[in-house]
């Protein structure tokens, strides 16, 4: 197929998964905003700057407070978790807002309308249209669980129209591989919410009652919760969080199943320049499918994931360098 | 005035259908207005999930617009469509011999019906085809040739279309609405099919491949997602199961043009160009082009990729060009014209000149490369101001104009802010032409939707209906009215 057709559908899959992972992670910062109990002014800050430092975000953020407080100075009162919020959902400046996620995707769609299903160029064409609609007069803020829930929903709904109606050529597995790469890359900063600040020993000395809903909300921002609890029948342990969310190939949000789709589909598609971005690929979908968790957490997780990201983002580079610059 | 009504003919009170309408006013009896009004909605909501939209140029409002879509179809009897077919298959077949002549031996120039500056000083007129020998000796192999109505009822060619005429995407679109719409019409009513356009296209360009070619790799290129007709590009494409390209996704190698693909460089054989000649290849033509293909003349002219339509078309649809189509028919077929012109002044011959000057008020004056109802002026509709400054530019460049009396366009009823009210419509059937010539029967029909508007053009806000040609003619009274 064509490389700027290629190249169109792999992005296209890419905004979708990041639109959908970005309303997972906001949904549990407002989810440990609200816990029971309450949580202070600072810890709120706090949760919605690690939103900021994961996405990589936090200049961009400052630049653009400062130039909304020069046009509108009342928007300094607003608080900054809201602040943070509004800039992560509807900034159309902000190049990773969901906002600006779901245009990506929907104009690589609209670019490439002609290679992909009819079904599925409409669901992404009405996300987009709908996704207005939502967002004006910030009615959004009113119910945030249920925008986020919508985000998902549709993200759901256009995996499930791509696995429903295309078929399975080379298109599809550039949607796939799409999917696929922004989901381990995304996973990845979703589990170091946490771990950015800690070092392993916080894992092993752990206040029960406080940390259980922080690991509880990041299962359930990977719908991994039920998972969990199937799958190790006890209580919630960040090790085995980590295990499951890192390490288990049957959990569809796992590292390791995102790598093992990655590869999968690579080696379908591989041609003639490819060799290296595939070696680079079975190297780390190895090394993480025969890891063990406590290996991991002594290296360090943050460590560790810091080093996936980077190896993550070598091999999207090795993708569009063999198969979409062309 | 009265106007040649397509429901009703001449009948001033529009109260007796004729015949052809009768089926379908007695079905469309049984909608309420405000079913109807349902039904607008659902036809609006529906286009904007297709992305049915086109842009429009000069409009920072809204780079995506919808057309709009009238709901009453203009029907069209099945004799009237065997004389229109007829008429359009003489006249595009006849357009290719002319073509052909021009770009080889000459024979009508040498013959004195057409003068040798009509061609060779045309701006359209292409000397990189002189002598170059094309597949089956097509040239328009996608001719969009737009039909009005005048009159007492009688058909005139207002235009041909012969470089990259547009709108077929939303004949095609129409139909799948009103048949989404209003399935049971289409069960009760002997409307004759189109669906089977993107097939005879699709046949149409393989059969242009170059000589030596089976399996023929047949691309639609267009130069972006951000092109007015960009929808329309990419629906072909998709309809026809083919790559949709731009000039920056294939290149020139070793005399074959090649696509990029993620297995290596994929020869193309037949290029279903959305691209003017001038952006083409910018080592022969605009050499500002970045839509383009460098080279690509050079493969053309080898004969080792097929181009359609051909290089140098324009020279036989030109508005300058088209007083003399009524000959060219009867030199190269040597058949009396099916279908009229429109009688035609000529701003470059003086007589002509002085008397449009003298009468523009009544005329619609036309700059002869214009195209979409841009730099043209209806007289009846015009202020003072407007005809005096449209004469000064007539004057400025008499050869750049022509002007034809302003035509009485037959009204269709279509629904407006006020209710049903008659509108000025036209057709643009699209012609094939590959081993044969040959259309679906219908077209895309375009409604001014601004009273007493005669122009129907998309970009100066017309909208579109559906068209329906009646199979066989209706038994009598099963129509609603007597004819």
């Amino acid at each position: 197929m064509l490389s700027s057709t290629a190249d169109h559908l792999f992005w296209m899959a890419r905004y979708i998964e990041r639109a959908e992972n970005s309303a997972r992670m906001l949904d549990i910062h407002l989810q440990s905003s609200l816990l029971a109990g309450g949580r202070s002014e600072s810890q709120r800050n706090q949760s919605a700057q690690a939103v900021l430092l994961i996405s990589e975000l936090i200049p961009a953020f400052e630049q653009s407070q400062k130039n909304q407080s020069k046009t509108n100075p009342t928007s300094q009162n607003e608080h900054i978790s809201d602040a943070v919020l509004r800039f992560m959902v509807s900034d159309p400046n902000n190049s990773s807002s969901i906002y600006s996620a779901l245009y990506s995707a929907r104009e690589n769609a609209r670019a490439v309308r002609g290679a992909i299903t009819t079904e599925l160029w409409e669901t992404i064409n009405v996300t987009w249209l709908k996704l207005q609609a939502r967002l004006e007069n910030d009615a959004w803020m009113q119910d945030m669980p249920a925008f986020f829930d919508w985000v998902k929903h549709r993200a759901h709904l256009t995996r499930g129209v791509t696995a429903g109606t295309m078929p399975r050529d080379d298109a599809y597995r550039f949607v796939a591989l799409g999917t696929a790469l922004e989901r381990a890359d995304n996973v990845a900063r979703l589990l170091d919410v946490k771990f950015f600040e800690g070092a392993a020993a916080e894992l092993l000395d752990w206040d029960a009652k406080g940390e259980y809903y922080h690991w509880a909300a990041i299962l359930r921002s990977v719908s991994g919760f039920e998972i969990y609890r199937k799958t190790y029948r006890d209580t919630i342990t960040p090790a085995r969080v980590a295990e499951l969310l890192i390490l288990r190939a049957d959990m569809p949000r796992s590292l390791l199943a995102a790598m093992n789709a990655l590869c999968n589909h690579l080696n379908t598609l591989a041609n003639k320049r490819s060799a290296h971005t595939l070696r680079a690929a079975g190297l780390l979908q190895a090394q993480i499918q025969f890891a063990n968790i406590d290996d991991i957490l002594e290296h360090g997780l943050h460590a560790y994931l810091t080093q996936f990201l980077a190896r993550i983002n070598a091999i999207g580079k090795g993708i569009s360098q063999d198969f979409l610059e062309v | 005035m009265v106007f040649y009504d397509e429901m009703y003919g001449l009948d001033a009170k529009k109260q007796s259908a004729l015949a052809h309408y009768g089926a379908y006013q007695n079905w469309v009896k049984s909608y309420s207005p405000a079913a109807m009004d349902v039904k607008r909605a659902q036809a609006d909501a529906a286009f904007r999930q297709v992305g049915i939209t086109f842009a429009v140029y000069g409009d920072d409002a809204g780079t995506e617009r919808l057309i709009p879509f009238d709901l009453i179809p203009r029907i069209i009897p099945s004799t009237e469509w065997a004389t229109l077919q007829k008429g359009l298959i003489q006249r595009v077949q006849a357009m290719n011999l002319f073509l052909h002549d021009i770009y080889h031996d000459q024979h009508i120039v040498k013959a004195g019906v057409v003068p040798a500056e009509q061609i060779y000083l045309n701006a359209q007129y292409r000397p990189h085809m002189q002598g170059i020998d094309l597949v089956n000796n097509n040239y328009c192999h996608i001719s969009g040739v737009d039909i009005v109505r005048a009159g007492q009822g009688e058909f005139y060619v207002l235009e041909d279309n012969l470089r990259v005429p547009s709108g077929v995407s939303y004949m095609l679109e129409d139909r799948k609405m009103m048949m989404r719409l209003f399935p049971e019409a289409f069960s009760t009513m002997p409307i004759a099919p189109i669906e089977h356009y993107p097939d005879l296209l699709l046949e149409t360009l393989r059969a242009s491949a170059p000589m030596g070619v089976d399996e023929p790799n047949v691309v639609v290129m267009t130069p972006g997602m951000y092109n007015s007709a960009y929808f329309e590009h990419a629906f072909l494409a998709q309809q026809m199961g083919v790559e949709l390209v731009e000039g920056k996704d294939m290149f020139v190698d070793d005399g074959l043009v090649y696509m990029r693909t993620t297995q290596g460089p994929q020869r193309v054989d037949v290029i279903y160009r959305r691209i003017d000649d001038d952006f083409l290849d910018p080592l022969v033509f605009r050499s500002d082009s970045g839509i383009g293909i460098p080279g690509l003349m050079s493969v053309y002219r080898a004969g080792r990729v097929s181009l359609a339509n051909a290089v140098g078309t324009g020279v036989a649809d030109d508005k300058s060009t088209y007083p003399f189509i009524p000959e060219v028919i009867k030199f190269y077929l040597n058949e009396e014209p099916i279908l009229n012109n429109v009688p035609t002044y000529q701003c470059r011959k003086p007589q002509d000149l002085s008397y449009v000057l003298a009468n523009m008020a009544q005329l619609v004056v036309k700059e002869v490369h214009g195209a979409g109802g841009y730099g043209m002026l209806v007289g009846p509709a015009s202020t003072q101001k407007q005809i005096e400054d449209f004469k000064a530019r007539v004057l400025a460049k008499p050869d750049g104009y022509i002007a034809q009396p302003t035509l009485a366009l037959s009204t269709c009823p279509t629904y407006v802010e006020s209710g049903i009210a008659p509108r000025h419509i036209d057709l643009r059937p699209y012609v094939l032409s590959g081993k044969e010539t040959k259309l679906v029967p219908g077209g895309l029909c375009r409604v001014a939707l601004e009273e007493g508007s005669l122009v129907v053009n998309s970009s100066q806000g017309g909208g579109t209906k559906d068209t329906w040609v009646l199979q066989n003619q209706y038994k009598a009274g099963e129509g609603g009215a007597a004819c």
